[in-house]
């Protein structure tokens, strides 16, 4: 129980560092970088290999490229829902997780589901 | 040349207190939901969702807000350059899923060898991968715009 909560915590403080970092930081373009931020690694990879080992975090890093893949595609299908079909930007992001989870675990099947 | 990149600390004045608190258990929620995932289902699994785009929902959405807040303060209509905004936030991410994918492709290098030399050299390649990409999308932009700016204006039509 303990380890959750010092997940929630450290991940709480590493996400909103690098969020107000991104809020400070101006052109928007380049502010959006730290969007894509690895924060939730930065938080979790440490302790996974604390409690695991190395190994572990190897495997977790090696799904992770998967993800950052994954990612590009969903921020790409974010921009065309708002520029094109002007969509709001809380139903865009949120409704374009399926295209993450779409593009991530089918990239991770094709892949071996093994990195 | 002007430094393309700024820091504006009044950005932080447009944030309510509630919002940093949201980004916070986001933030802290999504590291739980990724434990949660790879201690039910593995390492491998897990490993994807260390690149969910829980955070980056939050943010482009008070991106939006504050655009649409700080045009509305100026008796503009906000909605249309609060979606630009967002959608200009979106563009960097594509950009920073690319210095994602360096830093996990360090880190699973050099996770075997050092801990702390894994953190290292990957934030370094985050940071460099990000910055690089970023400039060649501006230095691009910039080339493609001049000829257009260089060309004589449109005669206007009577």
């Amino acid at each position: 129980m303990s380890e959750y909560v010092i997940r929630f915590l450290v991940g709480g403080a590493v996400v909103s560092a690098f969020a107000m970092l991104g809020d400070v930081l101006k052109p928007k373009s380049f502010a959006g970088l730290f969007g894509a931020a690895p924060s939730v690694a930065l938080a979790t990879l440490g302790i996974a290999v604390y409690q695991h080992g190395a190994g572990y975090g190897a495997v977790q890093a090696g799904s992770m490229m998967i993800g950052a893949i994954a990612l590009a595609i969903y921020s790409v299908f974010v921009c065309q829902l708002l520029v094109r079909a002007r969509m709001r930007a809380l139903p865009a992001t949120i409704t374009s997780i399926v295209v993450w989870f779409a593009a991530a675990f089918g990239l991770w099947f094709a892949a071996g589901g093994q990195v | 040349m002007s430094a393309p990149i700024r820091v504006s600390l009044s950005s932080l004045r447009e944030g309510r207190w509630y919002e940093y608190i949201i980004r916070f258990a986001l933030g802290g929620a999504a590291t739980v939901f990724a434990g949660l995932i790879s201690s039910r289902y593995g390492a491998s699994v897990g490993g994807l969702f260390l690149a969910l785009p829980a955070i980056f929902c939050a943010s482009a959405t008070l991106i939006e807000k504050h655009e649409i807040r700080r045009n509305r303060e100026a008796e503009l209509r906000g909605e249309r350059r609060g979606q630009m905004a967002a959608a200009l936030d979106a563009a960097g991410a594509v950009l920073g899923s690319g210095s994602m994918f360096a830093f996990a492709m360090v880190f699973w290098l050099l996770v075997e060898r050092t801990l702390v030399g894994a953190f290292a050299v990957a934030s370094l390649a985050w940071v460099a991968v990000a910055m690089s990409a970023w400039f060649v999308r501006r230095q691009f932009r910039v080339a493609r715009s001049a000829p257009r700016r260089s060309s004589p204006p449109m005669p206007r039509l009577p």
